[in-house]
């Protein structure tokens, strides 16, 4: 039976932030948290590979307490278990000591059952830089397999998986060993809950917070000692000068030839 | 270091509104006063002891510290910082010219045009460190890439030729690059946010224990410092961050193709090839690759290739509407495209996408019919030359990036567009641009 553990991360809905126009400051305020929702098909092929192959599934979740509101809600969708790795000594990770706290908690879930498969998203709707999956990858010496659109096939006796990698333009087909990890696209589908039972049991079960401690990490090498990077600055983002809105007032044909008069006048095509 | 404050007569204000909960200033609070309420942070003033730190870890500029002295104390802090920042760079500048790496993605023989965009950006930031650019070439039989990465105004070109590199895998990539890095010391290394960019990125700088900054729209060397400043959209293109990479090396980050322009290609251009053996089998690589197919490229979708993108949003209402564009499309010389509700809705291909999920383009002409402008499908066009915008609400914010915005009707203003571009424009034009969307 496999242990795939899934990462996932609590993030705000960044489709609902926007910029208080008088103030140039961040609406934040009553934005809801959500899962990542590139981390739902994340979910989603670990279930599938748990009723194709047998598997526990584990979740977890790096972040502040209330991140465990997400661990219940992805428990619901039929995972054997959840934790949290949260910590003061974690606040203000950059991508380099995120992925080594995470990469700390597969190794603690590794201790008690080893595991065959880290399965996260593509990237967060927060951060937006795809660099935790290959961090981990790599810290953890398993074979980096990214921009998964299909898992092909598990071989459990001779530990090998083959997946298909949606390239630009191209589509590729690579056979690795296990252990590995995948970050998944959207083709993978969206996580049903499962049955009424788990999602009660999601609700109910209290989910494990484990510290630097638990996961045996250095705390140097997370929170911010273990950033290289860090935000200097924050701005508002540039505003092009305000052009001409103009109303068609129902008279197609002119505002057409009008439209073309413009784009003929900046060069873009020739009348 | 900040002198500590006799007693606490100035402690940390929070700005409430301008806090972005990125939680810095918690983390750096040597006393714990600060914690995170709603995802913002919050001061407990009996903890704090008015050390200021947190003002200056802020990037938001949310902290002040109350009472006069300590308002003062501030500042200075700050002006201090860039002089700490000073100490790494000093140090990195001692030794032979900092250089530059700018990472070649190719497939087949073909180079990805953001190599060259990087590159330009690459020679920019060299001579603003009084060093040189380089290319970083890994591959199987790939000289001819090399005299293009001098075209293109590479000093340098380190290169590793090994049938092993003749496909890309992140096992011998990540192997060949750290080998490089490691024996030649780049100052910054820039890659392209493509899937292979982000792949083998996040691989390298995890293995050397750097700062990587991912999808930046903007790069330049703080002239005090000598540092790499990496801006980027934040929040979902809601707001930019600076960031710095101050104590690691290579100061590590990946641009989105067509963000920096194409510089200019020169023959004449030579330089130094310094080669290097891989040092690793077959054997030694564990993933095989079973299957490669590319798309048949006359199927090939590039919309950020394109000079005009007719796009389109939930304002077009079905896939119908997408007919309407397409035959603008074809009327104009133009490639159609469309926003993330167009591809959830299952109307167009999500290789048609613009925005921050999608891809980011910089056309002459960007016709955006029935799109709204949130946010995060501005971060994907709103650098077009100009910006045509056709939508029924006057209220749309897309009509505040828009050249020229029409509030109508996209049902009747297309079909008229296109009447009109079949009856006004040069046949070839329109002709062979729609020929040229096969390309």
């Amino acid at each position: 039976m496999l242990h795939i553990v899934v990462c996932i991360k609590q993030v705000p809905d960044t489709t609902q932030v926007r910029i208080d126009p008088e103030t140039n400051t961040l609406v934040r305020e009553g934005i809801p948290a959500i899962i990542n929702p590139f981390d739902m098909p994340a979910i989603e092929a670990a279930m599938q590979l748990k009723e194709r192959y047998g598997a526990m599934v584990s979740l977890l979740c790096m972040g502040p307490p209330q991140a465990s509101e997400a661990l219940q809600k992805a428990l619901s969708y039929g995972a054997d278990r959840a934790v949290l790795l949260s910590d003061r000594a974690l606040i203000g990770s950059d991508t380099l000591a995120t992925s080594k706290a995470l990469s700390c908690g597969v190794e603690a879930l590794g201790r008690e059952q080893p595991v065959d498969l880290v399965i996260c998203g593509k990237q967060t709707i927060d951060g937006d830089t795809a660099q935790v999956g290959p961090g981990i990858a790599t810290r953890l010496g398993y074979a980096q397999l990214t921009y998964v659109g299909k898992i092909e096939e598990v071989d459990l006796e001779k530990r090998r998986i083959r997946v298909r990698r949606v390239l630009e333009g191209a589509e590729e087909v690579l056979d690795a060993p296990l252990p590995a990890l995948l970050t998944v696209l959207k083709e993978l589908g969206e996580p049903k809950y499962a049955s009424l039972p788990a999602v009660i049991k999601g609700l109910r079960t209290s989910i494990p917070v484990w510290g630097a401690k638990e996961i045996a990490v250095n705390t140097d090498e997370v929170g911010l000692a273990g950033s290289p990077t860090q935000v200097r600055r924050i701005f508002a983002p540039p505003q092009r000068e305000p052009g001409e809105v103009i109303s068609a007032d129902g008279e197609a044909d002119k505002i057409a030839n009008m439209i073309l008069d413009r784009i003929i006048e900046a060069g873009i095509v020739e009348g | 270091m900040p002198e500590q404050q006799p007693g606490a007569s100035s402690i940390a204000v929070i700005s409430r509104d301008a806090c972005i909960g990125c939680e810095q200033c918690v983390a750096v609070c040597p006393t714990g006063a600060i914690t995170m309420e709603d995802g913002t942070a919050v001061v407990n003033a009996e903890l704090c002891d008015g050390c200021g730190q947190c003002v200056a870890a802020c990037p938001a500029s949310a902290i002040e510290m109350s009472g006069g002295e300590q308002a003062e104390a501030a500042p200075a802090e700050k002006e201090a910082q860039p002089a700490a920042a000073a100490e790494p760079a000093a140090a990195a500048k001692a030794g032979p010219a900092p250089e530059v790496w700018v990472f070649v993605e190719h497939t087949d023989g073909q180079p990805a045009t953001v190599s060259w965009e990087l590159l330009g950006k690459g020679k920019e930031l060299a001579q603003a460190l009084g060093g040189k650019v380089c290319s970083v070439l890994l591959g199987h039989e790939v000289s001819p890439l090399v005299k293009e990465a001098f075209c293109y105004g590479a000093d340098k070109v380190y290169t590793i030729d090994d049938p092993v590199l003749g496909h890309y895998r992140t096992q011998p990539y990540l192997h060949g690059t750290i080998k490089l890095v490691e024996k030649y010391h780049p100052e910054i290394m820039l890659l392209g946010a493509t899937t292979m960019g982000r792949d083998l990125a996040g691989a390298v700088a995890t293995s050397l224990q750097t700062g990587l900054t991912a999808d930046c729209t903007g790069l330049s060397i703080d002239p005090q410092s000598k540092l790499l400043e990496q801006t980027r959209p934040a929040y979902g293109g809601n707001i930019m961050a600076t960031i710095l990479c101050e104590k690691r090396r290579p100061q590590m980050a990946t641009v989105r193709p067509r963000v920096m322009p194409m510089p200019e290609r020169d023959e004449s251009r030579t330089g130094e090839v310094i080669e290097e053996p891989l040092g690793l089998s077959e054997e030694d690589i564990a993933v095989k690759l079973v299957e490669y197919a590319r798309e048949d490229p006359s199927h090939v979708v590039r919309i950020e290739d394109a000079d005009i993108l007719v796009s389109g949003g939930r304002g077009m209402g079905g896939p119908e509407g997408f007919e309407l564009l397409q035959e603008l499309a074809e009327a104009i010389g133009g490639t159609m495209s469309g926003s993330r509700a167009a591809v959830d809705q299952g109307w167009i291909p999500h290789e048609r996408q613009v925005g921050q999920t999608g891809k980011t383009v910089r056309p002459k002409l960007y016709l955006a019919c029935g799109i709204s402008g949130a946010v995060q499908h501005l971060v994907g066009m709103q650098t077009s030359d100009v910006i045509i915008a056709i939508n029924r609400d006057p209220n749309a914010p897309i009509f505040g990036v828009a050249t020229l915005g029409i509030v109508g009707d996209v049902r009747d203003i297309l079909p008229a567009l296109t009447r009109a571009c079949r009856a006004r424009l040069k046949k070839e034009h329109a002709s062979e641009a729609a020929a040229g969307e096969g390309e």
